[in-house]
């Protein structure tokens, strides 16, 4: 038995970030984590010989570039790599391409309307201006808007007075934005529907809606940000695979004295007069700390990890309630060579990009449709990427490595729990579209990994496999993330703290939750803060 | 001689401007000294990137080249340079400056031990008239050879491997700073295991009626290593990030300078390692051990500044709000998410007790703002990984 000032439970991207800061703050902290491999869903396998996976998430696009540096995560070998662009693939045998040079976007867009041609500078104006308002809150613990406490209230004061900053137009813009759809919102300025399909995609990625369902406007613009980051590198590919921002955190952490250890399940979260004492592992090994963090989403922590006598029944019944709508699956795929797409032409750097092969609106409410009645999406929204575009380190020369997520794959069929004939029926359904447009590209495939939701939450822990540690809709979000009077990433006993992407500001590989957790930590500890604040973007 | 109406073009295009237009599709040239080079070719982040990801290409046929040859080039070398040249043994490679009387730094470059009584200066600025000043008495023959020699940066992590599938056997143990002669086709091709990156990279030299040829051989071995070529404005960044200086932005060239106390000396270039001052005889060795013993006026140093707003030509104060020094070169860099500086440092700034503050004037919506943020002085590179240096170089 040994003691901790603090023990994180799980070596996901956001445990790492939340002890590297409790190490740098000199604190003694050990992160235990179940697999034999660290990172969670931030991970570079080698499943084929030669062909390294980023087998779940895939881009680092939300990284916060504050921690990056703070953490000197460059020096641990994190290289951002920017990529360029997007494009979708369309029946009729065109294709809708996403230029990150303005002009040649809205030349792009010129092809099927002049009038969203122009209004894409309006749409890219607004979207900015919610982003500038979001951006910084990533950083921030929110407010209990019902506290009288002076930290709250203050913060209270700080966010409404941002919110008035945006000017009258923009106020009534922003509460409209968070409730609308992503298909609504993108039609107040598109005519062209292969434009507004285009644009929505970043609206359901991760999420059990559909683009006609409010809330999602706010998805895409999640994901936007990301996109908008300001500086050069912000976001694109991490060399080596998603596995690289692990091992750079890991770096970080270990550089500061805190311990990792792997194939470490804790299957309980000691409480001892309402406080946290310590954690029990599976082969019955207790580590002791006053405090206990834990990087596993609400549900998993408060329903496997704790006692229920140790906690409140609305607590219980909060977590009972919590959505997490598992609804994506995943196709990693080792190629002998690069597939073409005719429809692309030759040279096309739109080969680098994310690539889609639905091209309306309905057709993606389609797919959703699928996932109401229990079975993976027929005709689904894949987001494709061949990092071995980009990154020359993850297969080899002249080979490459293709990603495929897939939005939408239920947690369980209407048939059942998923078997292996349904998850080879759910990767062949991904295989077919992306055949339709790319004719040698099922003769090139040398090994592919699929992956359903089921597959996600056994290996890696998310309940359901939802991406985001629960859904990011409006009732799950800000002050309600994971859920009302919690959202402060404390828990209902003293020294127990949430830092995954259950809390604030929800998923993505941002490593803010795991941040902003330790925060809160060393404020509770009296210990000076030494978190970085979002930079001042204006 | 040049022809009397050489005025006609204005601008040369380099050896390899017919491959190098086609992929500059932005378009966007820059002049420099008799030619014209790309500033970008299609993203800046993306040919950025390519240097840091992959292998990134750079024309740099401009550079000033001058040959020195003799039974006296290695004893001339020697008595030029502030470095001890000696310790440049053949096939190797030395970074260098060169002072006038005054110890103030003229120009900087790499000398070229190329074989037995060859050496090659590439340089910023024409040196023939300081060079020839300097050889009286030594039994050397200066030329330059500039428009002869057609130059290639060839910079990144898979710049090894594309080398070496042309058919450039060995490449892999070229250590840094080593020089290989290769036969390309028939002709001499000089590849150096140098460049402006701070990572894995080379240099090669050739004669300009095999550029084409070399090119095309690049382009078409490096594809699946993600070769791209990359522009100024992209190598401004690696080089910023790599730590290394520019003549004329970084130090005013001693040559072209006006106003007293506008030049700056090795030592206050943070260079005193190019400096060896138990040699005989070098121009400018008096003035330098009369700074020695006297102190320096300047001070250069790396920056990493708070914030994210490139401190570009920014004045620095200490906490007395006393200026304290100048901004050389700035940029927020893309692989350490860091603000980074060069910056000259002068009195009153106090070593020990000073801080420093960067006064940054930055637009946003096309309104001026100011923020003053601090900074600290780093050592290292900004930019330094750990195959930049290791040998035999790494393979993908």
């Amino acid at each position: 038995m040994k003691n901790y000032d603090a023990i994180v439970i799980g070596a996901g991207h956001n445990g790492l970030t939340n002890a590297a800061y409790l190490a740098k703050s000199g604190l003694k902290v050990l992160v235990l984590e179940k697999n034999d491999y660290i990172g969670g869903a931030a991970v570079s396998r080698e499943l084929h010989d030669g062909w390294v996976y980023s087998n779940c998430s895939y881009v680092c696009s939300l990284l916060r570039p504050e921690i990056y540096r703070d953490l000197n995560l460059q020096k641990h070998g994190l290289q951002v790599i920017a990529y360029g662009g997007s494009v979708t693939f369309m029946e009729d045998g065109n294709i809708f391409g996403g230029y990150s040079d303005h002009d040649l976007q809205r030349r792009e867009i010129g092809r099927f309307s002049k009038k969203d041609a122009d209004a894409y500078v309006r749409f890219g104006r607004d979207v900015s201006k919610q982003c500038r308002f979001i951006k910084p809150l990533l950083l921030r613990t929110p407010p209990d808007p019902t506290s009288f406490r002076p930290k709250d209230l203050n913060e209270l004061v700080w966010l409404f007075k941002r919110l008035y900053g945006l000017g009258e137009q923009t106020i009534y813009e922003t509460i409209r934005f968070y409730t609308m759809s992503a298909a609504e919102y993108l039609e107040e300025y598109f005519e062209s529907d292969i434009v507004k399909a285009a644009l929505s995609g970043s609206g359901i990625i991760g999420t059990a809606l559909g683009p006609y369902s409010p809330g999602t406007a706010y998805v895409l613009l999640h994901h936007y940000m990301g996109e908008v980051d300001g500086s050069i590198g912000s976001w694109g590919f991490a060399r080596g695979g998603m596995g690289s921002v692990s091992k750079a955190l890991a770096g970080a952490l270990q550089e500061y004295d805190g311990e990792i250890l792997t194939e470490a399940e804790v299957t309980q979260i000691q409480v001892k007069n309402g406080k946290a004492t310590g954690v029990v592992l599976a082969n019955g090994d207790e580590y002791h700390a006053k405090n206990v963090v834990s990087n596993l989403d609400a549900r998993r922590t408060y329903q496997d990890l704790f006692n229920p006598e140790d906690l409140n029944e609305k607590l219980l019944k909060q977590v009972d309630n919590y959505k997490f709508n598992g609804s994506s699956g995943k196709l990693n795929i080792a190629l002998d060579g690069l597939p073409d797409f005719p429809a692309m032409g030759k040279d096309n750097p739109l080969i680098y990009a994310d690539m889609h092969f639905i091209d309306s609106l309905e057709r993606i409410e389609r797919a959703y449709d699928d996932w109401k009645n229990g079975r993976w999406s027929q005709d689904p929204y894949c987001d494709t990427l061949i990092p071995t575009m980009t990154d020359p380190t993850m297969a080899p020369p002249g080979k490459h490595y293709m990603s495929v997520f897939v939005q939408y794959a239920p947690p369980k069929l209407a048939t059942g729990e998923w078997t292996d004939k349904d998850r080879e029926g759910f990767g062949k359904t991904v295989i077919d579209q992306i055949g339709q447009y790319s004719p040698n590209f099922k003769d090139l495939i040398v090994h592919a990994e699929i992956r359903t939701p089921q597959d996600i939450e056994n290996e890696v822990g998310l309940t359901e496999g939802n991406i985001f540690q629960g859904e990011l809709t409006m009732d799950q979000m800000f002050f309600n993330r994971p859920f009302p009077g919690y959202a402060q990433f404390r828990g209902p006993v003293k020294g127990f703290y949430m830092c995954g992407s259950s809390t604030h500001p929800g998923g993505g590989v941002m490593a803010a939750p795991g941040a902003n957790a330790a925060r809160e930590m060393l404020y509770d500890l009296k210990r000076k803060n030494i978190v970085p604040e979002a930079e001042n973007d204006d | 001689m040049l022809r009397q109406d050489h005025y006609k073009t204005s601008v040369y295009k380099t050896p390899f401007h017919e491959r190098t237009s086609e992929l500059n599709i932005l378009n966007e040239w820059s002049r420099w000294k008799d030619y014209t080079v790309p500033t970008n070719y299609f993203r800046t982040d993306l040919e950025y990137f390519a240097v840091r990801n992959t292998t990134g290409v750079i024309d740099y046929t401009p550079m000033v080249k001058q040959k020195i040859t003799g039974p006296d080039a290695a004893e001339f070398v020697n008595r030029f340079f502030t470095r001890d040249m000696n310790k440049i043994g053949i096939g190797r490679v030395g970074y260098v400056v060169w002072c006038d009387e005054e110890g103030q730094v003229i120009d900087d470059g790499t000398v070229f031990h190329i074989r037995e009584n060859e050496y090659w200066l590439l340089c910023v600025e024409r040196q023939l008239d300081n060079l020839e000043n300097s050889a009286i008495g030594f039994d050397v023959k200066i030329e330059e050879i500039t428009d002869d020699i057609a130059c290639l940066g060839i910079q990144g992590p898979t710049s090894c491997s594309i080398l070496k599938a042309i058919g450039f056997e060995g490449i892999e143990f070229l250590k840094p700073f080593d020089i290989k002669h290769y036969d390309f086709r028939g002709r001499e091709i000089i590849i150096s295991r140098t460049g402006f990156s701070g990572d894995l990279g080379y240099e090669a030299c050739m004669a300009n009626d095999v550029a084409l040829d070399f090119w095309d051989a690049l382009f078409e071995k490096g594809e699946i290593y993600g070769i791209k070529p990359f522009g100024l404005d992209a190598l401004d960044l690696v080089r910023i990030e790599a730590g290394l200086l520019v003549p004329g932005q970084d130090f005013m060239v001693a040559e072209d300078a006006i106003r007293p106390g506008s030049t700056r000396s090795p030592f206050e270039l943070g260079l005193s390692w190019l400096v060896d001052l138990s040699k005989p005889v070098f121009n400018g060795r008096e003035a330098l051990i009369e700074e020695k013993r006297k102190g320096s006026r300047y001070t250069f140093v790396k920056l990493n500044i708070k914030g994210n707003k490139p401190a570009h030509g920014s004045y620095l104060y200490n906490q007395a709000n006393k200026k304290i020094g100048t901004v050389t070169s700035a940029m927020f860099s893309p692989s350490a998410k860091a603000n980074i500086a060069y910056a000259s440092l002068h009195d009153p700034w106090n070593k020990d007790k000073d801080k420093i503050i960067a006064e940054i004037y930055y637009q946003k919506d096309l309104e001026w703002n100011r923020v003053m943020e601090e900074a600290t002085i780093v050592t290292k590179p900004f930019f330094d990984p750990e195959r930049r240096r290791t040998t035999p170089a790494e393979l993908y």
